[in-house]
């Protein structure tokens, strides 16, 4: 059975069947990723872009070496800020790129939507490697599949989202996947860091951490960011530690069953304390680790599909 | 010249006419109405077959990009894509570059609009340069032939130059236009709701507006000065426009045809087309604006029609610029989404299209009677046709509405000795 999608722009309305083949596939790529030779020649003469317009290391580090390791042919192209600013429309950089001979565009772009965009103004196969707000489909997916490796299954897992909601891309695209994947969704953080209407989607939210940790099975705690803190949503780190923080106090008082993930890079002594993030409870390096085996199989289940 | 038109179904609420009759025009001005004895001599006749005539529409907040972006619109194509859409008077907003704040550039629109079909009036910017700091030299703007003050685009910044324009604004006979939008919470893409949510774009909330509205309603209040309310779009902003009618509080308040046809679930595709400002709202917001258009709190349609070139449209979603070309779809839209849903009479509607915009801005109404200059539209509301946005008299085609089925249409538009009719202008 070949993926329905066409291109991964989210996991909003995706298929359970589709969300459980590139999980299941993932175990297949992992276990060649413990091999001596990671390298299988699968996407061999094909083409990916990693298209970026905002800085990012991991993700794009995370789908460069699972490009290589099925041996495609990549390219990066990273453009800081709009591309108006540099004189070029966005529309004439993806048309030359593509007149270079692409099979796959990988894309991250501070505005949301410019994934589905693409999938307008392009012939490539386009991966959402995060949109804006929007969407970040393979961390979604990496994170589930990480829960799923350790906890055994998704459906019925209580599973809350702690942070900034408001300003996460991660955040919707879990509550989609999750969802489809049957597992119960909620948020948690402070009330100016929940995006309106947000119980529409069917997801419980959580002012109080202490309570969302004793509901829950798994914390996904997102990263506070540092230069927003100062305008905008919460008077100060210190007080979104106090009362939001996760350390091991608050898992030992509350649930020590919990198990904690974390898309990164950590704000050590924020979101998480030290001794959290290094700790028992979590499987932060496995998500990682994990990362570049959903985006091999992504790509591959993508860039083979017959259509 | 001596033109005759045959057969029209008259319709002029404001002098209490509703009569099937011809309409002779000698030298651009009526010379007679009623029934014509067809031996008469006419170089010219056009027969209407039952179609509806009324004074002409005006479309009091367009945008003509000229002097400045002359690649988006000019003050001619303006005109054409008005004329076109059924309308024989506009209002064009300062935000040009130059702006309009000073007399010379005040001239310079009227100057460039000479010899069209179309009156165009110029609204001026309310302060310097648009810049929300000191006013702009109103009496002399006033003077010159400017209608309205408006730093359309943005409100005026500061709760203090508001107090002085409106004070200033009362030895002119024009309104303060605002378009309300308190900047500091908004700056987004599109209307706040669970849509935006889901698409995960910053947002321009209700409450921005709402915000607005109302600390402007109070200085009108306080001020006694006449505030109009630019492209009204959520349900609390009619409900406040409505209240401080009632309370006597000098203001009026238009509405853009796409703020009553589509909501921000449109959005879905991220298509730039749906991108304005104000946003589209919820259907909410809809229903209060048609109760709004129905009771009277909303006193006129106005299109804000802005061209944007492809290139500018055809951008990332938050980078692609605010608003719609509306000159050629909104008497369809009007008709469509209000008439044929029996939500407003067609006399209703001429007073939205026609009569109420020129009384807000102290515009001469024009009379169908003997003797008064022919400025009028001639319609027909069952005409039932498909939008193409690559037919446009604008020089932009950027509107969500390309390819819409729609009902009525304006056949012919006549003002200062000019008939437009079947896309081509003749004397008259």
């Amino acid at each position: 059975m070949p993926l329905s999608i066409k291109h991964l722009i989210g996991l909003h309305g995706a298929p359970k069947e589709d969300i459980k083949l590139i999980l299941d596939t993932t175990t297949t790529f992992k276990e060649i990723l413990q091999r001596p030779i990671k390298k299988v020649p699968t996407l061999q003469g094909k083409t990916i872009v990693n298209l970026f317009f905002e800085d990012s290391t991991r993700t794009r580090v995370s789908f460069e070496l699972a490009q290589k390791r099925l041996s495609a042919d990549t390219v990066n192209f990273s453009v800081k800020g709009s591309s108006v600013s540099k004189g070029e429309t966005f529309k004439d950089t993806v048309k030359n790129l593509e007149s270079m001979k692409v099979d796959m565009i990988v894309v991250r772009h501070q505005s949301s939507g410019v994934p589905l965009y693409l999938t307008r103004i392009s012939k490539s196969i386009i991966i959402n490697a995060g949109d804006g707000f929007h969407e970040h489909p393979t961390q979604a997916l990496l994170d589930m599949y990480s829960i799923r490796e350790k906890l055994g299954t998704l459906e019925g897992l209580k599973v809350c989202i702690v942070g900034d909601i408001a300003h996460s891309r991660v955040a919707l695209s879990n509550i989609f996947g999750l969802k489809t994947m049957g597992a119960e969704v909620s948020v948690c953080g402070p009330s100016s860091m929940i995006p309106p209407f947000i119980e529409q989607l069917g997801v419980k939210v959580y002012n109080n951490i202490d309570k969302a940790m004793q509901e829950s099975d798994v914390l996904n705690v997102l990263r506070i960011q540092l230069e927003r803190a100062a305008g905008a949503s919460i008077p100060s780190l210190r007080e979104y530690r106090e009362f939001f923080g996760i350390d091991s106090y608050r898992i030992e008082k509350n649930n020590k069953n919990i198990l904690i993930l974390h898309p990164g890079p950590i704000n050590r002594g924020v979101e998480l304390s030290s001794d959290v993030a290094d700790g028992p409870y979590q499987i932060i390096l496995d998500q990682v680790e994990n990362g570049v085996a959903v985006r091999m199989a992504v790509l591959y289940l993508l860039g083979t599909r017959n259509y | 010249m001596k033109t005759l038109l045959k057969n029209l179904n008259i319709i002029a609420p404001h002098q209490k006419l509703s009569q099937k009759a011809d309409i002779v025009i000698e030298d651009g001005k009526i010379s007679f109405v009623g029934k014509v004895d067809e031996k008469n001599s006419f170089d010219k006749i056009y027969d209407f077959d039952g179609k509806y005539c009324s004074i002409g529409f005006f479309d009091m907040h367009v945008h003509l990009r000229e002097p400045g972006r002359e690649d988006e619109e000019t003050i001619e194509t303006g005109c054409e894509s008005a004329a076109a859409g059924g309308f024989t008077g506009v209002l064009c907003m300062p935000n040009t570059d130059p702006c309009i704040d000073d007399a010379e550039t005040v001239k310079y629109i009227i100057d460039r609009a000479k010899e069209q079909l179309v009156d165009v009036y110029p609204a001026a910017a309310a302060t310097k340069e648009r810049k929300g700091e000191s006013i702009s030299p109103m009496l002399e703007l006033a003077k010159m032939g400017a209608k309205a003050f408006t730093d359309d685009g943005a409100a005026i910044k500061t709760a203090k130059i508001l107090r002085i324009a409106m004070e200033y604004s009362l030895m002119t006979d024009c309104p303060i236009i605002e378009h309300c939008e308190e900047d500091s919470l908004s700056g987004g893409a599109m209307n706040e709701s669970f849509n935006s949510t889901l698409l995960g774009l910053p947002t321009m909330p209700s409450i921005s507006e709402e915000l607005i509205v109302m600390r402007d309603i109070m200085m009108a209040e306080f001020t006694g000065a006449r505030l109009h309310i630019a492209h009204i779009s959520t349900k609390k902003s009619v409900e406040y426009v409505r209240l401080a009618k009632q309370k006597g509080i000098k203001v009026t308040a238009e509405v853009a045809p796409h703020h009553f046809t589509l909501t921000d679930d449109e959005l879905k595709t991220y298509d730039t087309n749906y991108k304005m400002n104000p946003p589209l709202r919820t259907q909410e917001d809809i229903d209060a604006i048609i109760e709004g258009l129905a009771d009277g709190t909303i006193d006129a349609i106005a299109t804000d029609h802005a061209p944007h070139t492809p290139e500018e449209k055809d951008l990332e979603f938050i980078y692609a610029p605010n608003g719609i070309v509306g000159l050629e779809t909104a008497f369809a839209l009007a008709i469509s989404e209000l008439y044929k849903k029996k939500k407003l009479s067609l006399e209703q509607l001429i007073e939205k299209f026609a009569i109420n915009p020129r009384k807000i801005l102290n515009i001469p109404l024009p009379k169908i009677e003997i003797g008064q200059k022919a400025n009028l539209t001639i319609f027909d509301p069952e005409l039932i046709w498909t939008v193409d946005a690559s037919k446009f008299k604008s020089k932009c085609n950027n509107t969500p509405f390309d390819k819409r089925l729609v009902s009525g249409k304006s056949i012919a538009t006549i003002n200062n000795s000019k008939i437009y009719f079947e896309g081509k202008y003749s004397n008259i």
